[in-house]
């Protein structure tokens, strides 16, 4: 039994049928790339398989628990953790504060253990760790936003473009760091629009375009794929 | 000495309006909605003091729990049931809501203790203390308003920035996603905010009814339109603003009463504010917000 199964999901914004019929899975210990290119509903999945959004149809398994109609906030407990688009760090919060939202479902003597593996992980964070994460500068924001919700000590964490607006030198950084907490045991579900470096580092992935998935199979295989090629990968 | 003695009442008088000013700004920060039914939750509470004191013969401490604990439930209580229901309607659906509710418990008073004004009998007593030799006069209902400002203020401020709930609020208050995401309950948040700003309004009744006894159905609106005043004069959302601008805008009215015009007190008042929000439109405290879409 796969971990995350979402099967036939169907999302509405309204009249626009955003989502149509998204099915995947992702097996515990797995990186999965969801693909596609800006509007193709990978936001709008991630977001409802936490809850963020009501799914008009389909379900959405979590450890064999159909969570399609759980409210967000309890997601998390269950060992989800969701790092949303363009990062959404408290601003006026510090990152100590943020850190410690991260693990507001967990009991307090557990949260300085964990507080000292993000940081042993993201020494930045520990050095700013008493300044607003309003002043933090986008890759740091993405590392804060990725500790944060490491706080919770997910089962699976999902991931969305975790590169957008990045330095390269940062990307890099940052996929890395997506690479080691996997091999630390989490399974990561990640949402990407830069194709590249997503299935350079997934073991499977989805291509989605306007809403439904087009395309699934090995991020390896993927990579060679032409049509592919043709349409994210540039070459 | 006169100066001192009206500055005195002023800050007095602005304390209630930052007592009430602080409702309105918690309530605005975490649920962006203006609750105009904020005043009226002051008028049930002195009525609720007022009642435990003439009717029940309870001593004053008991009167005031009292009217703090029925203005907790009550603000809750019209939370869930008039504003969380149009939580993703527009804003001005729920602002007329508000105002809705704020007739609701205005005729409701009516209803119950008639148009009659009740005189208010003050919680506090009414001796003064009296400074240099008699000349300054500061009465203790004065005193206890200023203290239980600057009490609710430190408490509040350690509330907010020491507690987990109170970190919680501030992650609520500026991103109601995220903040999900973290596992927090924004229906419980609001649910809080409302609680702990209707408390404090039933507190800045008995005060206000206290220091000016004649209570009425309508005695909450015109306080409650000045504290919003007052929140927004400091920056709307922000705590240290409501109570900066509660505090100047009661100097401001006291000593335009006493140094200008008794009628003209609120029109200056409010100029003040067109003035201040042409200046500095987030008000004096406000953080400038890009409020993302």
């Amino acid at each position: 039994m796969a971990m995350l199964e979402v099967k036939n999901l169907n999302v509405y914004y309204g009249l626009i049928h955003a989502i149509r019929d998204v099915s995947f899975e992702v097996e515990q210990g797995e990186v999965v790339a969801l693909i596609g290119a800006n509007g193709a509903g990978k936001t709008t999945t991630l977001h409802t398989v936490t809850g963020l959004l009501p799914a008009k149809s389909g379900q959405v398994i979590f450890e064999g628990n159909d969570i399609t109609k759980k409210p967000g906030h309890e997601i998390v407990r269950l060992g989800m953790s969701h790092v949303p688009e363009g990062r959404r760090v408290f601003a006026e919060l510090s990152v100590y504060e943020n850190l410690k939202m991260g693990a507001y479902t967990r009991p307090k003597a557990e949260i300085a253990e964990s507080l000292a593996g993000v940081y042993k992980r993201f020494p930045r964070l520990e050095e700013r760790k008493n300044q607003f994460a309003g002043t933090l500068s986008g890759g740091e924001q993405q590392m804060l936003a990725m500790g944060r919700a490491l706080m919770s000590r997910p089962k699976i964490l999902l991931l969305d473009e975790p590169s957008m607006g990045l330095s390269p030198l940062f990307v890099s950084e940052i996929f890395k760091i997506i690479e080691e907490v996997s091999a630390a045991g989490t399974t990561v579900l990640l949402v990407e629009q830069n194709a590249k470096k997503a299935l350079s580092i997934a073991d499977r992935a989805y291509v989605l375009e306007t809403g439904k998935v087009v395309k699934s199979g090995e991020a390896k295989l993927l990579l060679d794929d032409d049509s592919i090629k043709q349409a994210y990968l540039g070459e | 000495m006169t100066f001192l003695s009206y500055l005195i009442s002023g800050i007095s008088l602005g304390s209630v309006y930052a007592i009430i000013a602080l409702g309105y700004t918690m309530v605005y920060g975490i649920a962006k909605m203006l609750n105009f039914a904020h005043g009226d939750v002051i008028m049930i509470g002195a009525y609720m003091s007022f009642c435990g004191t003439s009717y029940m013969g309870w001593s004053p401490l008991m009167s005031v729990v009292l009217a703090i604990v029925v203005c907790t439930v009550l603000g809750v209580t019209i939370e869930r049931l008039a504003y969380k229901p149009l939580r993703m309607a527009p804003s001005l659906a729920v602002l007329i809501t508000a105002i809705g509710v704020s007739y609701f418990l205005q005729n409701a008073a009516l209803l119950i203790w008639t148009s009659n004004p009740k005189s208010f009998t003050s919680v506090v007593g009414g001796g003064a203390v009296k400074l240099f030799d008699g000349q300054l006069s500061i009465s203790h209902v004065t005193l206890v308003t200023v203290l239980a400002c600057v009490v609710i203020m430190v408490a509040l401020t350690l509330f907010t920035t020491k507690t987990k709930m109170g970190t919680a609020m501030r992650a609520v208050s500026e991103d109601k996603g995220a903040a999900q995401l973290m596992g927090i309950n924004v229906n419980t948040t609001i649910s809080v905010t409302f609680a702990i700003g209707s408390g404090l309004a039933a507190i800045a009744g008995v005060l206000l009814c206290s220091a000016y006894p004649t209570l009425m159905p309508t005695t909450g609106s015109m306080p409650g339109i000045k504290a919003f005043t007052a929140a927004v004069f400091g920056g709307i959302g922000s705590i240290p603003g409501a109570m900066l601008g509660g505090i100047l805008l009661g100097v401001i009215e006291i000593f335009s009463k006493a140094y200008i015009s008794t009628q003209l007190s609120d029109a200056i008042v409010f100029a003040m504010l067109i003035v201040v929000l042409l200046v500095k439109p987030d008000g004096l405290l406000g953080k400038h917000r890009n409020e993302k879409v």
